[in-house]
């Protein structure tokens, strides 16, 4: 098996836990990992993505190259966008659709969307608004894992031991808040998860 | 035997610990960070008292180091690239001491400027210092090179330069650790002026390290981490340095790539693999991180054979870090089609937080500046408060070097310009401001200097600031006189405050220091969050 994900987001919204919880994950399945981040400048409200690979085999490059991409997982509308490069032919799109707005040419939403659903292959969530209504309105970056966790190579339950060995040591609450976020975006991923093939050309 | 999931920069660190270093120095530069903050979190460092504190900067950090190896431990200095070249004086001159106690220099490369104002190669400054270099292509090799660093720079009595590159500093991967070895006792050199660079004395010492050179080809020439993979196409012969040797093999997904490959981790170059590799492949494609080194070296400056291909004559392009597409189009691979990425898809800039002290300051120091007419001219620094050149501030229009900012104002208020001005933080002025204040001083410059004070090395990630605490007397103890030493709290209540202290100042006609002081916001909601988990738990 192997999953190649994109990250993204925009620096400071904290996409790294996210990647943080599925490499625990993958470790627990004996699985090789590389996960590249950005680090530095970027991190001041810039866009900011990582690249996380996850392989049974051997895994070369840190990167993942253009078109290669099984996942991007993004907590931001247009960030999701700004990596589709990198997604392939039958990859998915799963993406947060509350905007971060720090940016005076931000685009129209109803355009975004319009962009974002030109890929059949996609999640779009409120990921905001589920971790409101599950009570842990902090925890949208696990709702998007959780909306992404249909398309891993990585069984569920690892997923949740990986938020325990993260979050373990701020307490009981905050892992099952967080476990509870992770539940809510993967049953509405189930619900929405409509899979066509090919979803669009590439080109 | 443990296994670790690390970034690169952390795996460098590990392997440091394990060969039982006992001391890390270094100032905070992106991508090189992670470097000392994983020494620092470290639990066996604790327990083993390792040396781990910032330092004022490069310089200060290197020759900590080779004072530690001279006391016969094993020591490590780590910077960014252009950080070496603060440290340049002792890096070079450390090769002609030679050292005692195991010394490795750990310099992370920035190609693609993700974070830094150029992309030198650092494997430069090792072949100008004329020193082994190792230069990792992933985590596990990263934390091997620390490891045995160590023992190649007791082997041949010169500083280990470690060459890493962003991408690997800051990507995670798994790392076998190996068994943690004892510190080394104190012990001195064994000849007394070994370290005395006499002219009498300089002589000798150089011509020492030109006789150590055949024993760093040799040991290149064994080296584990310069491995020749024969290959039956021998049309073309691929040279691999560092993490571009994993560029190159994605595109071999069955890890079976036809050609010879020649990838490279310890330099100099092994002299008679690389000669029988040449001679043995009718072209060579050089696939390095950073400059054209090992391509330039192959080709010669006639370049009469006309069989080498890199960055060079654009096989390759001129500049930027490689990525496995690039080396794809570079092996004359097709690149498969890709999305597009839409038009609606806006830039996204890094830009100062919201509540930052440094917008308060900009603001207030662009209205003074249009008191005194239009285009008017703001000397900068390196920090957060460089974005202070983006809009819509627009406030400053130079960034240089560590500690430019006050140096280049000077210049200027020599040339003429009235009112000149310098904006820099706090860490960076007592990273390299401080002379430059020094300078000014001593002719009285007719010169304002901010030092935008939030308290911490904030770019970075918010490591401590040497100058915490004492600014205001650094400032007077230097010479600038207390009455124009002043303070102000950067907060939009106090903006006319501001502009009224800055423009008394600005037409002062002596050396001025304005101080804004307020915490870096980052920082502050960081220990207010500390402060709140330790409420909750006791």
């Amino acid at each position: 098996m192997k999953s190649d994900i994109i990250l993204a987001g925009v620096g400071g919204q904290g996409i790294l836990s996210i990647a943080a919880t599925i490499g625990m994950a993958a470790i627990e399945n004996n699985l090789n990992l590389k996960q590249a981040e950005v680090h530095g400048m970027s991190q001041r409200g810039g866009a900011v993505q990582s690249h996380l690979r996850i392989s049974d085999k051997e895994i070369a490059s840190d990167l993942i190259p253009l078109g290669k991409a099984d996942l991007i997982i993004s907590v931001e509308p247009m960030e999701s966008l700004r990596y589709v490069s990198y997604l392939s032919e039958e990859g998915w799109l799963v993406t947060n659709i509350t905007p971060f707005i720090n940016i005076p040419d931000y685009p129209e939403t109803g355009e975004l969307m319009n962009e974002i659903e030109t890929f059949l292959h996609h999640i779009a969530i409120n990921a905001d608004e589920i971790a409101r209504s599950v009570k842990s309105p902090r925890s949208s970056n696990m709702v998007m894992l959780g909306a992404a966790s249909p398309f891993l190579d990585i069984p569920y339950d690892s997923l949740e031991s990986g938020i325990k060995k993260i979050f373990g040591r701020k307490g009981e609450k905050i892992v099952q808040l967080n476990i509870e976020a992770l539940k809510a975006g993967r049953e509405f991923a189930l619900e929405h998860k409509q899979a066509t093939s090919p979803q669009k050309t590439p080109g | 035997m443990q296994k670790l999931l690390l970034l690169g920069d952390e795996a460098l660190a590990q392997g440091a610990i394990d060969a039982g270093m006992s001391g890390i120095y270094a100032y905070p530069g992106t991508p090189s960070t992670e470097i000392m903050e994983y020494v620092q979190r470290s639990k066996v460092a604790a327990e083993r008292n390792i040396h781990r504190q910032w330092s004022a900067n490069e310089k200060t950090a290197t020759e900590a180091a080779l004072g530690m190896s001279y006391a016969g431990k094993r020591s490590m200095a780590a910077m960014k690239h252009v950080g070496l070249n603060v440290a340049a004086d002792v890096f070079m001159n450390s090769a002609v001491t030679g050292v005692n106690g195991g010394m490795i220099v750990a310099v992370a490369d920035d190609p693609s400027m993700h974070s830094s104002q150029n992309e030198q190669d650092s494997r430069y400054y090792g072949r100008f210092a004329m020193i082994p270099i190792l230069e990792p292509s992933n985590q596990q090799e990263a934390y091997d090179m620390a490891y045995e660093g160590f023992e190649l720079s007791e082997k041949y009595g010169l500083p280990v330069l470690i060459r890493i590159t962003t991408r690997l500093s800051h990507s995670r991967s798994g790392v076998t650790t190996s068994p943690l070895k004892d510190q080394n006792k104190i012990s001195y050199p064994a000849d007394p002026i070994q370290f005395v660079l006499l002219p009498s004395n300089a002589k000798k010492r150089y011509q020492t390290l030109l006789v150590k050179q055949k024993a760093n080809r040799d040991a290149s020439a064994e080296s584990k981490f310069n491995i020749y993979y024969d290959g039956d196409d021998k049309s073309l012969g691929i040279i691999a340095c560092g993490i571009a040797y994993n560029y190159l093999m994605e595109n071999f997904p069955e890890g079976k790539c036809p050609h010879p490959i020649l990838k490279i981790g310890h330099y100099p170059m092994p002299f008679e693999k690389v000669k029988r590799f040449y001679e043995s492949c009718e072209k060579i494609l050089v696939l390095e991180e950073g400059y054209p080194m090992v391509e330039e070296l192959l080709r010669g400056y006639l370049n009469k054979e006309n069989k080498v291909s890199g960055r060079l004559n654009g096989v390759i392009p001129r500049s930027g870090e490689l990525n496995p597409n690039i080396v794809a189009t570079g092996l004359g691979k097709a690149n498969g089609e890709s999305f597009q990425i839409p038009d609606i898809v806006a830039n996204r800039p890094p830009q100062l937080c919201a509540g930052c002290s440094h917008k308060d300051i900009y603001d207030a120091l662009n209205e003074t500046m249009k008191e005194f007419g239009e285009d008017q001219r703001v000397f900068s620094d390196i920090g957060c408060y460089t974005l202070g050149a983006l809009p819509p501030f627009n406030s400053i229009h130079t960034c240089v070097d560590m500690g430019a900012s006050i140096t280049m104002a000077k210049g200027a208020a020599d040339a003429g310009v009235r009112p000149s001005v310098a904006v820099i933080g706090d860490s960076t002025f007592t990273h390299s401001g401080m002379t430059a204040l020094l300078d000014c001083v001593y002719e009285n410059t007719p010169i304002t200097v901010i030092i935008s004070d939030n308290s911490t090395t904030a770019m970075t990630g918010g490591q401590t600031s040497e100058a915490s605490g004492k600014l205001e007397e650094i400032c007077t103890g230097l010479g600038v006189k207390p009455e124009h030493v002043r303070l102000l709290t950067p907060l939009p209540k106090y903006h006319d405050e501001m502009v009224k202290v800055l423009a008394e100042e600005m037409n002062y006609d002596g050396v001025s220091v304005v101080i804004p002081r307020r915490e870096c916001i980052q920082t502050l909601s960081r220990s207010k969050k500390k402060q709140k988990m330790k409420e909750v738990t006791t």
